[in-house]
């Protein structure tokens, strides 16, 4: 791409009969970078998100994701980026090493390099005692680093993050942002959306969706700066406040 | 090949559910061991009540001929005919025989006496094959007793024979008939209903999410998941052959190959539609419920219990699309005539078709992208 | 999802409970019938199924093919064949030449019964006589037997026409068909069906829409809400009851105008047999949720030790009188067998509610010990 960003949306719409869930939304994110993207219950992050990565038809406008367009290419965008849902997804029944095998299989890593990288992956992880166990068995907090881990296994160049660290605690959160920084170091793009406003803090940029359309979009120092705010927390509210979908 | 990876989850997930393997191995046992002995539609024992009002010893050689063979069982002579119809009333007995006084001498004196017989019809196999039988004990009697009287008789019978052969299954053995039906029954119910949960049960989980985000054509993930069933039912289809091998001594008079070979078209056809349904489904519940609809359908527009033959037009017509048709017909072709695969040319094209319409319809129905 | 407003308190005031069991009952209905597939197929399947066992399916012996095989094809023989395809049971499509093509007409589908003339027909009242050799194809036997009994009977008519003496000989028997004097398949068929939709909907759908809930949860939801898990329990109950009621219904009115069952017993009283039967049904749903954990479990559970059983133990299809007295004694245990037993008596033999006495007895015991037993269980469970 001439320009490096990695993500270009342009006027990107989802209706549903006539409820417009996503109205019409531009932004672009760059190459390494870690987008955040918040928005209240029902604002429209996850419509949007499932666009992004292909799951999901826009009514109107478009995008190009990873160099593919996300309308005429949705197996392209597929091939390109990774994606891990606020429902946990792995299979249960399969074990920790079985999965990571499974999806790397599907994303065509070659078949001598799975095992040694899965090695790799699961020390980093320090769940490496586990491998057999099944992924039903494990703590939350554990599965939530696994799913991130099969999310990345390829080496995508796009990470899509839905609510990655639902229902875990402070030290899990914190620790998960830690593989998120690692992969970024790696050159991957993280597009991360969150309730926590502490986590909006560690974005490079954040967009906060309000009734399907953007409300704000910059750096976090920049949104708090222009609101005259202390935190995150703060911004987020003046922002929302305005919205007309509830919870 | 992702395909390989494909698999490897399939059947990693069957063996490692509590209830699937368990079932695979048993249902087919049980049906194959249990079913036959119920599946018999020979009418035995059908209970006859007899009035008689003559007391002459032709009326008590009827009796003893109708007693004495295996379709009827004597519940009682009444000397009234309404205490027997309380009997029929209160399924003691199923028919009822009336002989009339001076049934003897009419026989005599004319060769030929009527009887009134009424018989339980609600089911009509039973009413049928009950008035078929009695006949021929009838008959049977009326020459007997003709050649014993033969000098006080009149009458000529014409002098033919009329001999029975019953090629294929010479002991008349209805169990060798619903055998071969059975293995397909089973086929039908493990190869069609487990498809049929399998992707609504990640639809519930939301591991379907996580399959619709990678790129993975549609074509493969329905592929992997239809080859475990026909490894399955190809496995399932062998032991029950075994079985009957050594429990019913049956064995296919035809080649094994060609029951191979529509046994794949076959087992294709249904876990395709299974899948079919289940790509249509929200919940399991659903599904199920919509295979059982269908699966009704198939099961009795098959031929599996009543002759196609005997059905009207139109539902004959309706018969052309159902899969368990061809599968049944071919199954009792080569298992019990030994049929070849050149009479069975037509069965073969129609399955056939059939797989091609369902696989693409199966892979069609499933939306990566809503 | 579980969306119960009630907010209040266990006040033990019976005015709120009920309205708070109204309120659960209403919820659990919107559930099913919001589900419009499943709607729709509950309501559609009595339809096609009294249309299917109605209209098309029959054990009439109709459209036979018949080859045969004649060596010397004389006026009796041509006068015997042209006789047989006349008639409604069968027809003549080939004539063969030798043995070895029996075997092909029988594979080729070409024949289901060959008829092979013995030697010179013209000497059938010669001292001698001849054969006719019937060979069928019997690998349905019930088919078999019955198109021979009718080829037998149609080339002893045919010759008897020709004998010098017209008159019947021998005994004659005048038989009747009583209850079922048009001989249709269907009035056996009807109470079956009935038997298999009411366990389908009551007992499956129950049982997996209750481990469903313990699946994904929401069951501790409505344990910790106000209501009596009983209560729960039964307002879970309540649609798949109406529902399977009204299949009932259309069964019977289905029955009644389109297949002219006679329906001549007791209306009330076959809706009490139908009532008791679903309430035995119920209870066997409930008694599965609670044994199994996966909606995967409760659906082959249910499949396996319920519709299995009541499809081919309860004389739906095959008769009980035929089975292995083993199997005989387990029909016996199976509420279907009962129910099917009182219906064919109220409905098809129109017999008065005294005859079925035994099987209201004998279901009204089966719905109690199972309630007792489910109840035990869902107890047991709770602790």
């Amino acid at each position: 791409m001439a320009n490096d960003n990695v993500i270009e949306a342009v006027g990107l719409t989802k209706r549903f009969g006539t409820f417009t869930a996503v109205d019409h939304i531009s932004f672009s994110v760059g190459r390494g970078e870690i987008f955040g993207f918040l928005g209240a219950n029902g604002a429209g992050k996850t419509t949007a998100m499932r666009m992004l990565c292909g799951l999901s038809r826009p009514t109107e406008g478009g995008a190009i994701v990873a160099g593919c367009n996300i309308v005429s290419q949705p197996e392209g965008v597929k091939r390109n980026i990774g994606y891990m849902s606020q429902r946990f997804s792995l299979y249960e029944d399969l074990s920790v090493k079985e999965n990571i095998r499974l999806f790397a299989g599907i994303y065509r890593v070659k078949e001598r390099e799975i095992a040694p990288r899965t090695e790799t992956v699961l020390k980093r992880l320090g769940i490496y005692d586990e491998r057999d166990t099944q992924v039903k068995r494990l703590p939350l907090g554990w599965k939530q680093k696994l799913a991130f881990s099969v999310a990345i296994f390829h080496e995508p160049k796009i990470v899509f993050l839905d609510e990655p660290t639902g229902g875990v605690d402070p030290v899990a959160r914190r620790q998960f942002w830690e593989m998120i920084y690692e992969a970024v170091e790696r050159g991957i793009t993280v597009f991360v959306t969150t309730h926590y406003m502490d986590e909006a803090e560690y974005c490079d940029r954040v967009s906060i969706m309000v009734d399907g359309r953007i409300g704000a979009l910059d750096t976090p120092g920049n949104l708090k700066w222009l609101y005259g705010a202390e935190t995150m927390d703060e911004v987020f509210f003046r922002i929302a406040r305005g919205a007309k979908r509830g919870e | 090949m992702i395909l390989r990876y494909l698999l490897e989850k399939e059947f990693k997930q069957f063996f490692r559910n509590p209830f699937l393997p368990k079932l695979v191995v048993a249902f087919p046992i049980l049906v194959m061991l249990v079913i036959p002995w119920i599946m018999t539609m020979d009418i035995k024992n059908i209970g006859l009540t007899v009035v008689n009002h003559d007391s002459g010893s032709a009326a008590e050689t009827l009796i003893r001929k109708l007693e004495s063979s295996s379709y009827f069982e004597l519940d009682g002579v009444e000397q009234d005919y309404n205490r027997a119809l309380t009997a029929l009333e209160y399924s003691e007995t199923d028919a009822i025989m009336e002989i009339p006084a001076g049934f003897e001498k009419q026989l005599l004196a004319e060769g030929g006496a009527p009887v009134q017989v009424s018989i339980n019809a609600v089911n009509d196999t039973k009413g049928t094959l009950g008035a078929s039988y009695l006949s021929a004990l009838c008959a049977e009697f009326s020459r007997e007793f003709a050649a014993g009287n033969a000098q006080a008789m009149s009458a000529t019978v014409p002098n033919i024979e009329i001999v029975t052969q019953n090629r294929y299954n010479p002991y008349q053995d209805y169990k060798i008939f619903m055998i071969p039906a059975l293995m397909v029954l089973v086929l039908l119910w493990l190869g069609g209903f487990l498809p049929a949960l399998n992707i609504v049960g990640e639809k519930e989980k939301g591991t379907i999410e996580q399959i619709n985000i990678t790129p993975v054509s549609k074509f493969m993930f329905i592929f992997a998941k239809l080859i475990p069933y026909w490894v399955m039912g190809l496995l399932v289809l062998t032991v029950c052959m075994l079985l009957t091998w050594a429990v019913y001594g049956l064995v296919p008079q035809g080649s094994v190959w060609v029951i191979y070979l529509f046994s794949i078209l076959f087992i294709f056809a249904v876990s395709g539609f299974g899948l079919i349904v289940s790509n249509y489904s929200d919940t399991m519940q659903q599904a199920m419920f919509v295979m059982f609809f269908f699966m009704l359908i198939f099961m009795l527009m098959s031929g599996l219990l009543t002759p196609l033959r005997s059905m009207p037009e139109w539902a004959q017509y309706f018969t052309v699309i159902n899969p368990p048709r061809y599968y049944i017909e071919m199954m009792r072709l080569v298992y019990l005539k030994g049929g070849t695969l050149a009479d069975l040319q037509t069965q073969l094209w129609a399955l056939v078709a059939i797989d091609a319409v369902l696989g693409t319809w199966a892979v069609m129905s499933y939306r990566k992208r809503d | 999802m579980a969306k119960h407003s009630t907010g209040k308190k266990r006040d033990g005031v019976r005015g709120s409970q009920a309205r708070t069991f109204a309120a659960f009952v209403r919820k659990e209905f919107l559930h099913v019938v919001r589900d419009k597939r499943t709607m729709l197929i509950v309501l559609a399947m009595p339809v096609v199924q009294v249309a299917l066992f109605g209209f098309a399916l029959s054990t009439e012996i109709r459209n036979v093919n018949v080859a045969v095989l004649a060596p010397h094809y004389d006026e009796t023989v041509r006068r015997i064949v042209e006789r047989m395809d006349a008639s409604d049971y069968f027809t003549v499509t080939s004539i063969l030449h030798s043995d070895s093509d029996v075997d092909r007409a029988f594979q080729g589908g070409t024949a289901d019964m060959v008829m092979a003339f013995g030697g010179g027909f013209d000497d059938v009242y010669t001292v001698e006589g001849t054969d006719i050799q019937l060979i069928a194809d019997a690998t349905n036997t019930n088919t078999a037997t019955a198109t021979v009994m009718y080829a037998s009977g149609i080339i002893a008519d045919c010759l008897s026409e020709g004998s010098p003496q017209e008159r019947a000989t021998g005994v004659q028997p005048e038989i009747r068909m009583l209850y079922n004097p048009q001989m249709k398949s269907s009035y056996s068929f009807v109470p079956g069906v009935m038997g298999l939709i009411i366990i389908l909907i009551c007992a499956m759908m129950t049982s997996v829409s209750i481990v469903r809930e313990k699946e994904t949860g929401t069951m501790e939801l409505l344990l910790v809400s106000p209501m009596k898990p009983m209560m729960i329990i039964i307002s879970k109950m309540m649609p798949y009851l109406v529902l399977s009621f009204i299949d009932f219904l259309i069964i019977t009115l289905l029955s009644v105008t389109l297949l002219d069952v006679p329906m001549q017993g007791s209306f009330g009283v076959l809706c009490l047999l139908a009532l008791l039967y679903i309430t035995a049904a119920l209870s066997l749903g409930l008694l599965i949720s609670t044994r199994v954990e996966s909606q995967m479990a409760a659906m082959l559970v249910s499949g396996m030790v319920l519709m299995v059983p009541s499809m081919f133990f309860s004389g739906m299809m095959f008769p009980v009188e035929s089975m292995p007295l083993f199997f005989q004694w387990l029909s016996k245990m199976l509420p279907p067998t009962w129910f099917i037993i009182g219906v064919k008596k109220l409905m098809i033999e129109g017999l008065p509610a005294v005859y079925v006495a035994k099987e209201i007895a004998i279901l009204t015991a089966m719905a109690a010990v199972l309630i007792a037993a489910s109840l035990k269980n869902f107890k047991h469970r709770l602790k």
